[in-house]
């Protein structure tokens, strides 16, 4: 969202499934969509089915990748060295978009000048991937009239996540992919609404309709819309903590109290060890959840809260930017309330009386009109049009025309004066993982999800799946050869933080000196004892991707740091 | 795509196969060793799914090599065409010739249809080890039986004189002797014929023969008078399909002429499985040129760039002959680019079918090639809209595609004189069964049922006519009285019947007539794909009813009701049946009834 938000204004993916379907190459970058994305992939099949071409970047050749025209299987945490190879690689091939580049975006010819150093051989030995490859793929990308660059986790779960994103949209200002029907930019969102979170103010930095809160009209409308004008409550002049942020104001003793609304950062923090020494620590935490989470269990105030989908009202935006109604279907259960009540007590007993209404229908309804009365890309979706359209794409901000499916549209204007800003490229700069391979940790450990299981299983492990079988440590066959072990050995794995047991799963996708955990079972391998809590300085992300680790049998056991 | 497959390992030998139609595997990920080339890059997606058409061959490549299709030969497909193994299983568990069972290399199939049925050969005398079979279409040398033989090269070979004790021997380890001659299914002279002129008078793969004696006239007509005086030459013709359907052909090669779409396509179809038809394999064995240079025209006027004949996979000596013929055609310029200097190109493949009957209905056909189960497209569209892979597709039978060549070669002013009024032009009867001499005619339409009888020699002494199977399973039976009926379209639709495919089986009195429409019953209830209700449910519960109208089992149920039940299956998979198969699996049985056979 970060990268999105610095270069175009706004930080949601660019296109709509419509256009996924509709467009002629579809490069999904870090982004196992065939198992973590399912909804989504099931358009990229229509695609594929209508004729696109399907290239797959991934360390590891995933169910994804399969159905792939070209994998390419990059060296962990390489990215950015592939997309500054693929760069120049378009730039010397003559198939950059020099139209696009010289009326829509600024900066292009210091970041040619700074891919220049990558040719096709240097890119090849710092990813892995052969020369003919990187060249396929570059021209692939450039010479389709329509082509979607679509990442995830793989991506924005690095240390310089941000950067590894930006360096993906330098690709596609570079040969005009964006802002026109079919191509476009797309981060892939893990839940129905990351993106109505972000989008609804639920980040540090931005109120809703992602205004910054630096800018001093934005909040003005908030102050007068609330009277909080003269009072001394005006909002603030400064941004607030993501959450790893919050984890470090939690270990200098500057955050003392938490509210936490269906998170799990007991369990799904890198470092996770250190994480509940620091909520452990707090003077109070109150978590509001539909299940009793470790987070929850660490708790001095638990409220249970309602599932969205089914027990609430309300509105969520998924990942193509699309408002959609939720309703309510089924009373929450036992002392289990709407989560809008709970907050407007909370709310009440503070000594503020917010009337929203007497019904969740009611409250919900009032809520959003309030909303889009403050957020100008969402002021025209009033609940009548977005159950007339069965939901409304943002921007929308007139009552009376929907906006074309796709974002940034005015960077093809034919007057430049309507371009308004140009598209900026970024210079970025390869950085590898943190966690170097050394002769004592010489595996590279990364780390993804699998159909039937959602994140730290908090929402899925409840519900029994005949594909799943628990937590392994994923091995290649050469590997597993080389280490003596066998498929459902238990094994001792080990990085500079910990180790952890588990047993060995043979996977013939990973290639040698490439293991691969999920996280989906906590309970059983905690595998955040390995990773790394390197954070991306912008976004916060934490280096899941990549970790330094080993492999010992277990009756070879010796003693590691930390653990 | 991510696939799923079993833990059952192809053999060198499977590979070896499979590898002779797709070539060397991409790169070890899916299939051999994964080595450190493969490591960081792969391939996959279009370019594997683009071979889907190639399956059929693959399985026959297998199948060939080890006589079935097994597991391991699956999983391998599967893994090289990004075809999910269930579905490589679904297609070859289509076909009656792919056994998925392990078998022997030698597999001996002996006909047990029309006329073979007639000459003695039953299901109940088929020996052991043996398979029976539906119609081999060489009805002229009833009994017949194929012999394959796995193994590389496999051989494949059509068994004469098929009796119980010859399939034993073939059984044994015997080989067939070499066939007659082509020319010997045409008992009529020379000098009687037209579009089977040549047959016995040249060396069926002689180019230059074949253009000694009139081949690549028409052509060079076509060429020089373009596609839409060509298409227009074939209306005024009023050449109609001689596959069963009578549809216009001239209106069908215009419809696809006009299709904004491309490619066109052209499909021959070569699948020629109606019991009692042997006359496309005649003509097939005995001048393929004819074949190959009608097809450029047609696909001339309808602007088609590729074509393919469907050839049933039963027909070994065709396939031979075909593939040289092809090959000659395109070594010397008249199959490739610029055919003949014009500009034009065009050329022809060979899809081998796998023995299923339905394969012959014109969208099963396309399902077929394209490496799918055989089973029939719902139309509309039809397949001058979306055809062969989806886009405009010519199809037409093997003997209408070679009435072009006569009506360039002469005119559709001369052509049209021939015949009446409904029914122009040439027609090829396959006559069989109990007249003496038997085989493949060439009439004018509107020569009568008696005339043309007589024209084979009539039956042997002391017999007489019971009945007469015309236009094949679909078709229907005359009786004795009426046997003056003209073979036109016009006439046999007067009376409920239809020409079909040409088939005149006689059965003489010496013939259980019963056992014969059981066998018709039980004919559609294999061959049924098994796709839509009507026909899959209604050709079953119609060999019920007439088995349990034969022996009697029910006492509880009356012949009334077993009619009454047989009228309503009948009507049933008439209406609803989505293809012709459903639509006339009850033509047979009716008349049959209507005879008396059952009183």
């Amino acid at each position: 969202m970060v990268g999105l938000a610095t270069v175009f204004g706004a930080g949601g993916g660019t296109s709509s499934y419509a256009e996924i379907e509709a467009t002629d190459v579809i490069v999904l970058w870090g982004s196992n969509a065939r198992a973590a994305h399912p909804i989504f992939f099931q358009h990229v099949l229509k695609a594929i089915n209508n004729g696109a071409k399907l290239i797959v970047v991934d360390p590891r050749r995933t169910e994804t990748a399969q159905w792939a025209d070209l994998w390419c299987g990059l060296n962990v945490g390489t990215d950015i060295a592939l997309s500054n190879t693929i760069a120049r690689e378009i730039i010397h091939a003559g198939l950059a978009n020099r139209a696009f580049i010289e009326g829509s975006t600024s900066d292009y010819e210091v970041y040619a000048a700074s891919v220049e150093p990558w040719t096709l051989a240097r890119g090849s030995e710092v990813t892995g991937i052969p020369v003919d490859a990187i060249r396929q793929l570059a021209h692939t990308y450039a010479r389709a009239d329509r082509a979607q660059l679509c990442w995830t986790l793989g991506i924005t779960e690095h240390h310089n996540g941000v950067d590894n994103v930006l360096s993906l949209i330098n690709l596609a200002l570079l040969c005009g992919h964006v802002g026109r029907f079919g191509a476009g930019l797309n981060p892939l969102r893990g839940q129905n609404n990351v993106q109505g979170g972000g989008d609804m103010g639920a980040i540090p930095n931005r109120m809703p309709g992602f205004q910054d809160i630096l800018d001093a009209s934005v909040r003005a409308k908030y102050d007068d819309l609330w009277s909080l004008a003269g009072t001394g409550n005006e909002i603030q002049d400064r941004y607030g903590w993501h959450l790893t942020a919050m984890f470090e104001a939690m270990g200098r003793g500057e955050l003392r109290s938490l509210y936490v609304i269906g998170e799990n950062p007991a369990q799904s923090e890198a470092d996770k060890g250190h994480a509940v020494e620091l909520l452990k620590g707090l003077d109070h935490m109150v978590v509001q959840d539909i299940f009793l989470t470790r987070t929850a269990e660490l708790a001095d105030v638990v409220l249970p809260g309602s599932a969205s989908w089914c027990e609430s009202e309300g509105t969520v935006t998924n990942s193509e930017r699309r408002v959609q109604r939720c309703r309510q279907a089924l009373k929450p259960p036992g002392d289990a309330r709407d989560d809008n009540t709970i907050i407007m007590d909370l709310a009440a007993a503070m000594g503020h009386t917010w009337t929203y209404g007497s019904t969740p229908r009611e409250v919900a309804e009032n809520v959003w009109d309030e909303m889009r009365a403050l957020s100008p890309m969402h002021h025209g979706m009033s609940y009548a049009r977005l159950e007339e359209h069965n939901g409304i794409q943002w921007p929308c901000p007139d009552h009376d025309r929907i906006e074309p499916s796709f974002l940034h549209g005015r960077l093809w204007a034919t007057d430049p004066s309507e371009r308004g800003r140009l598209a900026p490229f970024s210079v970025v700069i390869d950085a590898p993982p943190v966690d170097t391979l050394a002769a004592d940790f010489p595996l590279r450990l990364t780390t993804g999800r699998r159909l039937d299981s959602y994140n730290t299983g908090v929402q899925s492990g409840g519900f029994a799946s005949p594909l799943r079988f628990g937590e392994t440590i994923d091995v290649s066959p050469e590997d597993a050869r080389s280490l003596g072990i066998a498929d459902g050995e238990t094994v001792l794995v080990s990085s500079r933080r910990g180790g952890v047991e588990a047993p060995v799963r043979i996977d013939p996708s990973l290639r040698p000196g490439l293991v691969f955990m999920t996280y989906h079972f906590p309970e059983q391998v905690d595998v955040n004892v390995l990773t790394i809590e390197a954070n991306d300085p912008k976004s916060g992300t934490a280096e899941f991707k990549a970790s330094a680790v080993r492999i010992d049998k277990l009756r070879e056991r010796v003693p590691v740091a930390g653990n | 795509m991510d696939l799923k497959t079993s833990d059952r390992i192809a053999s060198d030998v499977e590979i070896a196969a499979i590898e002779s139609v797709l070539g060397p595997a991409l790169d070890g990920w899916r299939t051999g060793e994964r080595t450190a080339s493969d490591f960081h890059v792969g391939a996959g997606g279009q370019q594997l799914r683009d071979r889907r058409p190639e399956l059929l061959a693959v399985l026959h490549a297998v199948n060939d090599r080890i006589g079935w299709i097994s597991p391991g030969a699956v999983n391998e497909i599967s893994m090289r065409t990004d075809v999910a193994p269930a579905e490589v299983f679904a297609v070859a568990s289509f076909y009656a010739l792919f056994p998925l069972t392990e078998q022997g290399p030698r597999q001996v199939h002996v006909c047990v249809d029309a006329a073979c049925r007639a000459a003695g050969s039953t299901d109940a005398l088929v020996p052991l080890g043996a398979h029976a079979s539906p119609c081999l279409g060489a009805c002229e040398r009833a009994p017949v039986g194929l012999v394959t033989l796995a193994g590389a090269p496999a051989r494949h070979a059509l068994i004469e004189n098929c009796t119980p004790a010859a399939a034993q021997s073939i059984i044994d380890g015997a080989w067939p002797a070499p066939e007659a001659d082509v020319a010997a299914a045409l008992p009529q002279p020379a000098s009687d014929r037209t579009l089977l002129r040549r047959i016995g008078a040249i060396d069926p793969l002689s180019l230059d023969a074949y253009r000694a004696h009139g081949g690549y006239d028409a052509l060079r007509a076509a060429f020089a008078m373009g596609p839409v005086a060509v298409i227009r030459e074939i209306t005024d013709a009023k050449l109609l399909g001689r596959g069963g359907a009578a549809f216009p052909t001239g209106r069908k090669w215009d419809a696809v002429a006009r299709q904004p779409a491309r490619p066109h396509h052209l499909v021959c179809n070569a699948d020629e499985s109606e019991p009692g038809t042997f006359k496309d394999r005649v003509v097939m064995e005995g001048d393929p040129f004819a074949l190959i240079e009608s097809m450029t025209i047609a696909a001339f006027a309808a602007g088609c760039e590729h074509g393919w004949i469907y050839l049933r996979g039963e027909y070994p000596r065709a396939m031979t002959t075909l593939t040289a013929a092809l090959d000659t055609a395109r070594s010397r310029g008249y199959l490739g680019t610029n055919i003949l200097g014009s500009g034009f190109d065009f050329d022809i493949e060979i899809t081998r079918g796998a023995g299923a009957y339905i394969c012959g209905e014109e969208t099963a056909i396309f399902n077929s090639i394209e490496g799918y189960r055989g089973e029939p497209r719902n139309k509309p569209p039809f397949p001058v809209e979306k055809g062969l892979f989806n886009k405009p597709t010519v199809v037409n039978n093997v003997e209408t595609l070679i009435n072009v060549l006569p009506i360039l070669t002469e005119g559709a002013l001369t052509y049209v004189t021939r015949g009446t009024e409904g029914s122009v032009g040439h027609k090829l009867f396959c006559l069989s069964g109990a007249v003496t001499k038997p085989g493949v005619y060439e009439v004018i339409y509107g020569i009568t049922l008696r005339e043309l009888i007589a024209l084979a020699g009539g039956l042997p002494d002391g017999r007489t006519v019971q009945a007469v199977l015309l236009g094949g399973a679909a078709g229907s039976f005359i009786g004795p009285d009426d046997l003056d009926l003209p073979l036109t379209l016009e006439a046999t639709r007067s009376v409920g019947a239809s020409l079909g495919s040409g088939v005149v089986c006689v059965f003489d009195d010496t013939v259980d007539l019963v056992d014969h429409v059981r066998r018709i019953a039980a004919f559609f209830r294999n061959e049924s794909c098994g796709q839509c209700v009507p026909c899959r449910v209604g050709t079953v519960r119609q060999q019920e009813s007439l088995t349990r109208l034969t022996i009697g089992s029910r006492p509880d149920r009356t012949r009334a009701d077993e009619l009454a039940l047989l009228k309503d299956l009948g009507q049933v998979m008439r209406d609803a049946s989505i293809c012709g198969l459903g639509q006339t699996a009850h033509n047979a049985i009716d008349s049959a009834i209507k005879l008396g056979i059952f009183a």
